[in-house]
C-alpha cells in the first residue's frame, strides 16, 4: 500500500507543489529582511558601538583623566597618560583605545564620572588594516564631535533607568 | 598598667596609652584622621569615637587615656551612629572631586567614607571654597579638600621644627596653611604629602602622573645620603614615578628627606644609555665590544701601579667588590672610595655611627663637630630634634663648625679645632655638660675629617670620647656621620689603597706627574676632573655628569633604582635594595659590567651571578653576613695625634638639594634650590 502511495506522490510532483505553495504564501507576507546598508534595523539607546570622547557645550573636553576606564577595562584596551595642562587642570596627553582588544562590554562608559567616554550607535567602522583600529585621542574626540547630537539624545533617553 | 575591656576582650596596656591604642591591642580597628602615632594628640576629627560605659556620650578614643576597669564598646549601635554622623559632617564641605584628586585610590577619607558614609548627601546648601596656599615647589595644595585634622601643622611644628603652619579663623571659616605666605623651608616637607589623610596636600612633581593602582611597588634603600632610609619605589611602564618611605623604626621611622623623595626625576635626564669611546677628541657612540677593546688596548701591558680606581658616592657594594677584585688581578693597589680624601678607614669603630641612629633616643648630650646634620642627614637631625623634644629641652647639643639652624636649642661653641681643643682640655662650658651626661655622644662630620689634618681631628675627637666617658660598657657614643651612601660599604670591603697604593689626592697628583696612566671612575663625579686630563679615564656610571665629561671610555651603568644592590649606611648596617625597573638602553648592572670587562681583559673574575658576588662580599667583610643589623665595632686605637690647623670646619654639603649627579640633574631639586637656597643667600646679603 505504502509503495503505491509513494509512487503516486512522486509522479504527481506533490513535494514540488507543496514547496512552491509555501513560496507563494510568503510572497504575500511582510518581508523580514532589510536592504542594508540603505536600510538599518532599530538600535537600543544602550547599544554599545564605536567609542567616542565627548566635549562640553562650550568646547572643553569632558575627560578629566581619572583613569577609571583604564582601570576597569577587562581587556586592557585603554591606555591613558596624564599631565597638568598649562592652566593647571587635569587632562590627558594620550588616550588610546585598541579597538582590536576591546570587547564592547561598556564598562568604560559605566565607570566614567563625567560621561566623557561613551559607546555610540556606530557599528560600521570596519577598516582595511589593523593600524586604523588603534584609536587615539584625536580620533575619539572627532568621533565625539561627529556623533554628539545622537550621543546626547541616547544618554537622555537612558537616564531615567540609570 | 591599666587593664580594660574592649568589646568583651580584656587587654592590658602600658601606662599612658590611649583608649585607641588599647582598642588596637584588642585587634579592633578604629577609624581616625587626626591621630598619628608619631605626632602629638589633637583629638579634633572626632572620627575615633567609641562608647564607654558610665560615660554620658561617646568619647574620642585617641585623646582618652586608658584607665583601669574601663569598658569600651567599638561596635555598638551608638558608635556606628556616631561615626556615620561625623563622616557626614566631614563630607559636608569636602568637594566631590575624587576623580581628579591625586589622593584618589589611597585616600583615608575615601576608604572610610566607603565604610562609614552614606551613599548620598543630604546637604543641599552651598559648599565652602578655600583659597589654595603656596607651599613651594614640592607640596601642592587644594585647601578646599582640607578636613582640618592639623596633622601637617603638628608635623611641621614637632618633627620638622619649622613652626610655619597653623590654622587661622574659626568654625566653618577655618583655614589651614602657613601663617604668612611662604614656602615651607624644611628638608622634610615631602612628608606632609604622606601625612595628609585627604588630597589637600599632594605632591607637586607627581601631580596627575599616575594612579596608585597602576604602580609596581619595590622595596629599596635610598642612596642620596648615608642614612640608608628605607624606601619604596613606585614604578609604571619602566619609569620610576615616585619614592615613598618604608617604616624602619631604627633608621628613618616613617620619614624621608625631600632629596630622597624627589631627586628621582634626575634619573630621566642626562642618562648614559650606551657605551662611548673618545675618538679624535670627541666621545663617539660605540658598542660594548668596542668599548672593552679600547680599554684592553690601553691597559694590556701596562704596569699595575699605573692604574688607579675611584669609587663614587652612590655605588653599590657589589660593583665595588667586583672592581676591587679586578684591580687586584691587574696588580694595582691604587684604589679609593673616599673621593673627598677624608682621613677615615682605620678600625671599624673609627668610621661608623657607633651609637646607631636609634641610640640617639638614649643619649643625653651631643657634641656635633664639623657637620651640618640638617643638610647632610635630615633624618638624623629630626631624630636629634625628637630626642630634644622628648627630654623637654634637657638634651644639650653643642655645635662646633659652621653656624647652622638645627631646629632645636643648641650651644654654638666655635668654628674649628681650637674649640675642639678647649673641650678636650676641659676649658669650655660645654665640657661640664659632657661630664655630667650619662650617655654623651659626639657626631663627627666629613667637614672635620676630610681636611689635611683629618687624622689629628680624628685623634682629638677620640680623645674627647675617651675623656668624657662616651664609650662605656654597652654604650658607644663616638659617631661618624658620612655624606655618601657607599662610603661605609667601601671601607668595610677594603676599597682603600692597598700596600704601597695611593689614596685619592695622591692618585690625582700622580696623574699630573705621569705616574698614573689609567683611572677607572666607578660613578665618581666629585673629584677635580681637571687633574685627570693627562690620564686615560674610564667612567662607569649612570649619569652624564663631570666624570663622563672627562672620560675616554664610558661604560653605562645602572642607577640605584635599576639594580639589586647592597648598601651600608653610616651606622654600618648592610641593607639590600631591589630592582624596580630595568636599566635604560644598553646600560647594565654595574658588577656585571666589571665582570664582563674582566673577561675581555682575560682576567675573568670568579663569579657568574650576584649571589656569588655576595658570597665574595661576606669573605671580605663580616658586615655583609647579616643584613639589617648594625654590628658593634670594637673600640680600639685610631687617629694620629698632631697639630690641628686653626681654620674652621666647613661642611661639604653646600646645597642640600644638589649633592650628587642624580640630584644635580633633577628639575625638582633645581626648583627647590631656587626657592630655598637662593632665598637664604639673599637674606644673608640683606
Amino acid at each position: 500500500m505504502s509503495f503505491i502511495d509513494r509512487t503516486a506522490r512522486s509522479f504527481l510532483l506533490a513535494e514540488l507543489v507543496s514547496g512552491m505553495a509555501l513560496t507563494l504564501k510568503y510572497m504575500f507576507k511582510p518581508k523580514v529582511t532589510i536592504n542594508y546598508p540603505y536600510e538599518k534595523g532599530p538600535l537600543s539607546p544602550r547599544f554599545r558601538g564605536e567609542h567616542a570622547l565627548r566635549r562640553y557645550p562650550n568646547g572643553e573636553e569632558r575627560c578629566i583623566a581619572c583613569k577609571l576606564c583604564e582601570a576597569i577595562c577587562p581587556a586592557q584596551a585603554i591606555t591613558i597618560e596624564v599631565e597638568p595642562r598649562d592652566d593647571g587642570s587635569r587632562r590627558t596627553t594620550r588616550y588610546d583605545i585598541d579597538m582590536t582588544k576591546c570587547i564592547y562590554c561598556g564598562f568604560c562608559e559605566e565607570a566614567c564620572p563625567v560621561d566623557a567616554i561613551v559607546e555610540g550607535p556606530n557599528f560600521e567602522f570596519a577598516t582595511e588594516n589593523r593600524e586604523e583600529l588603534f584609536y587615539d585621542k584625536d580620533k575619539l574626540l572627532a568621533n565625539g564631535e561627529r556623533w554628539e547630537a545622537e550621543l546626547a539624545a541616547r544618554l537622555e533617553a537612558d537616564a531615567p533607568y540609570r | 598598667m591599666p587593664k580594660l575591656t574592649v568589646d568583651g576582650i580584656e587587654v592590658e596596656v602600658e601606662a599612658g596609652a590611649t583608649v585607641l591604642q588599647a582598642c588596637e591591642e584588642a585587634g579592633k580597628e578604629i577609624p581616625r584622621f587626626c591621630y598619628h602615632e608619631r605626632l602629638s594628640i589633637a583629638g579634633n576629627c572626632r572620627m575615633c569615637l567609641v562608647e564607654m560605659e558610665r560615660a554620658p556620650k561617646p568619647v574620642a578614643s585617641c585623646a582618652m587615656p586608658a584607665a583601669d576597669g574601663m569598658v569600651i564598646k567599638t561596635d555598638s549601635d551608638l558608635v556606628k551612629k556616631a561615626r556615620n554622623g561625623v563622616m557626614e559632617f566631614l563630607l559636608i564641605n569636602h568637594p566631590l572631586d575624587c576623580p581628579i584628586c591625586d589622593q584618589g585610590g589611597e585616600c583615608d577619607l575615601q576608604d572610610q567614607a566607603m565604610a562609614y558614609g552614606f551613599d548620598s548627601s543630604r546637604y543641599a546648601e552651598k559648599k565652602r571654597a578655600v583659597k589654595d596656599k603656596e607651599l613651594g615647589p614640592i607640596v601642592k595644595t587644594i585647601m578646599t579638600r582640607c578636613i582640618h585634622c592639623t596633622r601637617c601643622v603638628r608635623f611641621s611644628e614637632e618633627v620638622a621644627g619649622v613652626g610655619t603652619m597653623g590654622a587661622v579663623y574659626r568654625g566653618e571659616d577655618t583655614e589651614v596653611g602657613p601663617y604668612i605666605e611662604a614656602s615651607i623651608n624644611s628638608e622634610l616637607s615631602g612628608n606632609l604629602v604622606d601625612l595628609c589623610p585627604v588630597g589637600a596636600l599632594t605632591s607637586k612633581p607627581y601631580a596627575f602622573t599616575a594612579r596608585p593602582w597602576e604602580l609596581k611597588k619595590t622595596d629599596s634603600v635610598d642612596v642620596m645620603d648615608a642614612v640608608g632610609s628605607n624606601i619604596r619605589i613606585d614604578a609604571r611602564t619602566g619609569e620610576v614615578m615616585r619614592v615613598l618611605p618604608r617604616t624602619h623604626e631604627d633608621i628613618n621611622e616613617e620619614w624621608i628627606s625631600d632629596k630622597t623623595r624627589y631627586a628621582i626625576d634626575g634619573l630621566k635626564r642626562q642618562r648614559l644609555d650606551r657605551p662611548y669611546v673618545r675618538k679624535d677628541g670627541k666621545l663617539q657612540p660605540a658598542s660594548w665590544d668596542e668599548a672593552f677593546a679600547a680599554i684592553k688596548a690601553k691597559v694590556s701591558g701596562l704596569a699595575g701601579n699605573k692604574i688607579a680606581a675611584l669609587a663614587g658616592d652612590t655605588v653599590d657594594c657589589e660593583s665595588m667588590t667586583a672592581l676591587k677584585d679586578l684591580m687586584g688581578k691587574l696588580g694595582s693597589a691604587n684604589l679609593d672610595c673616599r673621593q673627598d680624601g677624608s682621613k677615615i678607614g682605620g678600625p671599624r669603630a673609627s668610621y661608623i655611627f657607633n651609637s646607631t641612629i636609634a641610640g640617639i633616643d638614649e643619649a643625653d648630650a651631643c657634641l656635633i663637630v664639623g657637620a651640618n646634620v640638617r643638610a647632610e642627614a635630615p633624618i638624623i637631625n629630626s631624630r636629634l630634634r625628637k630626642r630634644w623634644r622628648s627630654t623637654a629641652g634637657d638634651f644639650k647639643v653643642g655645635i662646633i663648625g659652621e653656624k647652622w639652624d638645627p631646629t632645636y636649642k643648641n650651644d654654638y661653641l666655635g668654628a674649628g679645632p681650637d674649640t675642639l681643643q678647649e673641650i678636650l682640655d676641659g676649658k669650655n662650658d660645654f665640657a661640664k655638660v659632657l661630664e655630667a651626661a650619662e650617655k654623651p655622644m659626639i657626631i663627627v662630620g666629613m667637614g672635620a675629617l676630610s681636611r689635611e689634618d683629618g687624622d689629628a681631628v680624628l685623634a682629638a675627637t677620640r680623645a674627647i670620647a675617651e675623656k668624657y666617658g662616651m664609650v662605656a660598657g654597652e654604650w658607644n657614643g663616638f659617631n661618624v656621620l658620612h655624606t655618601a651612601a657607599s662610603r661605609v660599604g667601601g671601607l668595610d670591603l677594603g676599597f682603600v689603597p692597598g700596600e704601597g697604593g695611593l689614596a685619592t689626592n695622591d692618585i690625582l697628583d700622580g696623574v699630573a706627574k705621569g705616574d698614573i696612566e689609567v683611572v677607572y671612575l666607578l660613578g665618581a663625579d666629585e673629584v677635580d676632573m681637571s687633574k685627570l686630563e693627562k690620564a686615560f679615564v674610564i667612567y662607569q656610571g649612570a649619569m652624564g655628569d663631570a666624570g663622563a665629561q672627562a672620560a675616554d671610555v664610558i661604560l653605562p651603568g645602572a642607577a640605584y633604582t635599576e639594580k639589586n644592590g647592597t648598601y651600608v649606611n653610616t651606622e654600618g648596617r648592610a641593607q639590600q635594595g631591589w630592582r624596580a625597573i630595568f636599566p635604560v638602553g644598553d646600560a647594565r648592572e654595574d658588577w656585571a659590567i666589571v665582570r664582563a670587562l674582566s673577561g675581555a681583559l682575560d682576567l675573568t673574575l670568579p663569579y657568574n651571578n650576584i649571589d656569588a658576588v655576595r658570597e665574595r662580599m661576606v669573605e671580605l667583610s663580616p658586615t655583609f653576613a647579616s643584613l639589617n643589623v648594625p654590628t658593634r665595632a670594637e673600640w680600639t686605637d685610631f687617629g694620629k695625634a698632631g697639630d690641628m690647623k686653626s681654620d674652621g670646619f666647613v661642611s661639604p654639603v653646600r646645597n642640600f638639594y644638589m649633592t650628587d649627579p642624580i640630584s644635580r640633574a633633577s628639575v625638582t631639586m633645581a626648583k627647590c634650590t631656587e626657592a630655598f637656597v637662593k632665598d637664604a643667600a639673599a637674606e644673608k646679603v640683606a
